[in-house]
């Protein structure tokens, strides 16, 4: 990915190849919206997840998350059309982690993310929904989720809590 | 995808040895169960400690195994793991199936060459 080093990159080169391997406090991956890619994707961001100050158990949640959101996005934005391409930033802030995904595809129906309501369950065995976890689960598992249509670009950001806010002095 | 199966008295055990149930392989994953579970014992254990990720189309590929059983026989399942079962347990599936702490516990203890 990144070839021999150009005298006039410098630093450039390995600070860009730390990210893609993501080490450090920040990762940024683009990759095509097919399954294959979306497996890579969410092991070099699992890779960064479990190289943080995080629990097993978080890691896990933001895995499941960015695998729901991108899913969403490969079933719905780029159902229209050839595969695009989708954008990951991961950013580990002051107790919290700090997503942004976006995609060129169809924007939110009614511009707006769905509210991912519970399943009423108490029904017979062959009604039970076999659909619609997607949005309820990230839903449960993030806070402060914002959805932007941007020119001709999804925008979404949401965050999850790592530790509880530090209380006010 | 990898799913093995025993039958073992009334019931027959299938082991999902995948590390992850999700969008990629939910629809090999329902045809294959489809597959074990259209004839053989009434009671089926779907042993899924192996797995350490299911998405929610994971999770609707088992709920659809579940009713593609149908009425009279029925799916249990054993083993599920931190994420998996934190997956039943935020949707309230866990509420729908029968879910045993693992395979041998599905099996009453009944077996000794099941681990």
């Amino acid at each position: 990915m990144y070839p021999e080093p150009l005298p006039f990159m410098g630093r450039a080169r390995n600070h860009l190849a730390a990210r893609a391997r993501g080490e450090g406090t920040e990762l940024n991956l683009v990759f095509p919206a097919d399954q294959g890619a979306v497996r890579g994707a969410l092991k070099t961001a699992m890779r960064f997840l479990r190289a943080q100050d995080i629990t097993p158990g978080q890691s896990g949640s933001a895995e499941l998350v960015l695998a729901e959101v991108i899913n969403n996005i490969i079933e719905h934005a780029y159902r229209d059309g050839p595969a695009g391409l989708i954008e990951l930033r991961l950013r580990l802030g002051e107790g919290e982690l700090l997503f942004t995904v976006l995609d060129d595809g169809l924007p939110m129906p009614g511009g707006n993310a769905p509210k991912g309501r519970p399943h009423d369950l108490d029904r017979e065995m062959q009604e039970m929904p076999e659909g619609g976890f997607g949005w309820f689960l990230i839903r449960e598992l993030t806070e402060g989720l914002d959805y932007r249509r941007e020119e001709c670009r999804n925008s979404l950001h949401f965050r999850m809590r790592l530790r509880p806010p530090p209380a006010p002095n | 995808m990898n799913l093995t199966h025993q039958d073992i008295g009334d019931t027959r055990l299938i082991e999902v040895r995948e590390p992850r149930i999700d969008a990629a392989v939910a629809i090999q994953f329902k045809d294959l169960m489809r597959g074990l579970t259209e004839s053989g014992p009434e009671r089926i254990v779907l042993d899924m400690s192996a797995v350490d990720f299911l998405d929610s189309s994971g999770l609707g590929a088992v709920v659809a195994a579940m009713k593609a059983v149908g009425t009279g026989r029925r799916l249990e399942l054993a083993g599920l793991t931190g994420m998996v079962e934190k997956v039943f347990t935020l949707t309230r599936m866990d509420s729908v199936f029968t879910i045993h702490p693992n395979a041998k516990d599905a099996l009453g203890g009944g077996l000794a060459n099941v681990s």
